[in-house]
């Protein structure tokens, strides 16, 4: 009730505040993993088409050369994050806990390692088509941890216009610093990479949000923005989950992504700084997307930190690294600990996507007793898209799935807050996941039986 | 890697914030126990007595119904029994037949929430279910009021406390009416400072409107009870009350008189604000605490009883599933 003395920044209605817990790794420079001797690179990192495998067993492969093309235009490219050896090609575990395609180098142990085809990239005078084309092939996803395709979120359609790039230097989830990281480290990176974007998009202004608990972020950004680009550094008021498009977008411009529609529709593209950076490295001089940032942090494990890992490396290298995980480290997830994806087995390698590894020991699982709801309203003023978790999660209890669709299920972003704060313990959102996917089955069934 | 640890799935999210239903209900508990201990102040042993009575028939009720049904769960573990408890003798008069008062411990344990499916299915408030059974059972010994005094009475045996069940009970104790009895019936307003501070007759509950104000800014506060129940109570029968006082200022009670008398400040602090029989929207909840206070005054003007507050909170709790369902807020980005 009191909150109202606190809304000085700009941000979303609802939400909530579950602690950073930044400071593990907060100021932690990023340092160079030293590269596995054996990587997995799954052909399928990303949403959409796995990548065409173009490579065979025996191939000789360089750092950064592709070794998969898309198949489609929701697809990527995927490349050799080190020089050495195709080994196999064969079904590996991945993180998401399917069984996957994916091949797998060994390193050439007398290479430097060094990048193989070092050269500033031309773009000034490129078309927006081949620009896209580049960036697709360059093997691009949202590293915020969706792994969306980055460049079918910069083709407008037909109609539409893209006033607005808004760059996602949010880093809403507790215990993640690997966004802050890279916006302290590379911030030309992120400028050449917006400069980029807006070509593409022929936007006319750029934002970039940033919560008010990294001030050193915005301070360094806002300095850094060049003379001659329109843009401004936004700072939010931290509060979780910020960093979802449709409210990072709701924080900065006040508009309202409609309901089953797409933040162009508000003339809007959202991009995650990591991923722009990282855009902005390979026109810089030339390098695909082969490595990325990952916060390695959590009680469970013994010195965290901030790495820069190639794509592909062995969970258990990294961790390894880290001076491995504590004796009562319970729990291994990829991503935060609000939408992070608990693992069930260690031999798994890092994605584009993973944007943190966290190991959370006996102590923080949060097993515990159900009580009954009590309809006492925190889950309905947390749900940052208004919905009635209460009503929902009765529903689902249930089964009464055609019911949680009036009541609007399928807009759930899956943030998790409802399931932060109910005091009796019910795992709302996680009832709302699996009744999303079974409606999803039943819509595909029926378009199916129609056609 | 040594060896690697037992892995433990489970769905995200991995943080949860720390309070529970049942550390909820205990701080409503704590936030009573100023106005409890003002009751046992003013009324003595028979308010202790009547106190210990309801609660040892709610939480009773509820443990025996647990055991003889073979509940996996132990209920009694989220207070809410307890809390009911304490409710309803906060709801008495002083020197209430204990016997009777059991009687409603136990019915609005089992008609106020066992019946639904217990805690959270229950369409009123369980505490006023067992008023309500006192109230249409035994309508003399609840309107018989005790008169109040200070801690030297303590030990005075009020009323009717050790009546024998299903005894007519003798004439002889001494009474005094209620402020909106005196009111109603006689036509004489009590000062509002004597109904604020406590020293005026009533329910256990009725008479310390100060203390009980004191709770609801603490629970408001802390966020444990949405304040725009009782605030909707309070600005409808300001309201209301005002414009019947432009009516008529002697025939209509001032809006003060009926705020701080009564059952009033309970109903609208403790009772109305039960999460569970209260609706889950915030417009919902201003309706629902406008057509309390709306229905206060009107009872208590219009109707035959001095006080209206259970008969209130009850019928908006009947319709509290139709304003949920007609308050369902407004989806981000919902297309019309």
């Amino acid at each position: 009730m009191l909150s109202f003395l606190s809304k000085t920044l700009k941000t979303f209605r609802h939400g909530i505040h579950p602690g950073d817990y930044k400071d593990l790794t907060r100021d932690l420079d990023i340092a160079r993993l030293p590269f596995s001797d054996e990587l997995t690179i799954p052909l399928s990192q990303h949403l959409g088409a796995p990548s065409r495998c173009l490579v065979k067993v025996g191939d000789k492969v360089n750092r950064g050369q592709i070794i998969a093309e898309p198949a489609g235009f929701v697809s990527i490219g995927q490349h050799a994050p080190v020089t050495g050896t195709v080994k196999a090609i064969e079904m590996k575990h991945h993180p998401s806990g399917k069984m996957v395609e994916s091949v797998i180098i060994t390193k050439d142990p007398f290479s430097p390692q060094t990048f193989y085809n070092e050269h500033a990239m031309e773009w000034e005078n490129l078309s927006p088509d081949e620009l896209i084309s580049l960036i697709q092939h360059g093997g691009f996803v949202g590293l915020g941890g969706a792994a969306f395709p980055t460049h079918v979120k910069l083709k407008t359609p037909e109609g539409k216009n893209a006033r607005f790039l808004i760059v996602n230097g949010v880093e809403c989830e507790p215990y993640l610093t690997s966004d802050h990281r890279v916006m302290l480290e590379q911030s030309a990176d992120i400028f050449l990479g917006i400069r980029i974007l807006l070509k593409i998009l022929g936007a006319e202004k750029f934002y970039i949000g940033i919560e008010n608990n990294k001030p050193d972020a915005i301070a360094l950004l806002t300095k850094n923005i060049p003379s001659d680009m329109n843009g401004e550094v936004v700072a939010l008021q931290t509060k979780y989950p910020q960093g979802a498009e449709k409210m990072l977008i709701e924080a900065v411009l006040k508009r309202e992504v409609p309901s089953g529609k797409l933040p162009i529709d508000v003339e809007v593209v959202v991009q995650n700084s990591g991923t722009i950076a990282g855009i902005g490295m390979m026109f810089r001089f030339g390098q695909p997307l082969i490595e990325r940032v990952v916060t390695i942090t959590g009680p469970g494990i013994n010195n965290p930190a901030n790495l820069l890992i190639p794509i592909g490396t062995p969970l258990t290298d990294v961790l390894d690294y880290c001076g491995g995980l504590k004796e009562n480290t319970r729990q291994v997830l990829f991503g935060g600990p609000m939408m992070g994806a608990p693992q069930s087995d260690l031999d798994v390698p890092i994605l584009k996507g993973t944007s943190g590894i966290l190991c959370l020991t006996d102590e923080e699982v949060t097993i515990k007793e159900e009580f009954p709801c009590i309809r006492c309203l925190r889950c309905v003023d947390a749900c940052p898209v208004y919905l009635n978790p209460s009503r929902l999660g009765a529903l689902a209890k249930t089964r009464d799935y055609e019911g949680m669709l009036e009541y609007h299920v399928m807009d759930c972003v899956e943030c998790g807050s409802c399931s932060y704060v109910c005091p009796s313990n019910i795992p709302l959102v996680q009832r709302f996941r699996v009744s999303k996917a079974l409606l999803r089955e039943k819509q595909a069934k029926a378009v199916k039986k129609s056609a | 890697m040594k060896t690697a640890p037992k892995l433990l799935l489970t769905s995200s999210p991995f943080l949860k914030q720390q309070e529970d239903t049942p550390a909820v209900m205990r701080q409503v508990i704590y936030s009573l126990i100023p106005a409890l201990i003002a009751a046992i102040y003013f009324f003595g042993i028979s308010a202790l007595l009547v106190i210990f009575i309801t609660t040892l028939a709610t939480v009773g009720t509820e443990r025996v119904f647990n055991i003889s049904t073979k509940q996996k769960t132990n209920s009694l573990k989220d207070y809410s029994a307890l809390l009911t408890g304490l409710l309803l003798a906060m709801t008495l008069p002083p020197g209430f037949p204990l016997w009777m008062a059991f009687l409603g411990g136990v019915i609005a344990i089992v008609l106020g929430k066992l019946i639904f499916g217990g805690i959270g299915s229950n369409i009123f408030n369980p505490a006023l279910v067992g008023r309500a059974f006192l109230q249409s059972s035994f309508p003399v010994a609840i309107t018989t009021w005790s008169p109040f005094s200070d801690f030297s009475g303590f030990l005075e045996i009020r009323g009717y406390t050790f009546t024998i069940p299903f005894v007519k009970a003798g004439t002889d104790a001494t009474t005094a009416a209620t402020p909106l009895a005196h009111f109603k019936f006689d036509g004489i307003t009590t000062d509002t400072a004597n109904i604020f501070f406590g020293s005026s007759a009533g329910s256990l509950g009725e008479t310390m409107a100060f203390l009980i104000l004191l709770a609801g800014i603490y629970l408001t506060v802390r966020n444990y009870i949405n304040w725009r129940i009782p605030a909707g109570v309070f600005i409808a029968v300001i309201l209301f009350a005002s414009g019947l006082q432009l009516i008529d200022a002697d025939k209509f009670a001032p809006p003060m008189f009926h705020l701080f008398s009564g059952g009033l400040m309970l109903g609208a602090i403790f009772m109305a604000t039960d999460p569970v029989s209260s609706p889950i929207t915030h417009k919902g909840c201003w309706i629902f605490g406008l057509g309390v206070g709306f229905l206060v005054v009107l009872i208590r003007t219009f109707g035959g009883l001095p006080e209206g507050v259970m008969y209130a909170i009850l019928l908006m709790n009947a319709v509290t599933p139709l304003i949920n369902r007609v308050t369902q807020p407004r989806i981000y980005g919902e297309v019309k």
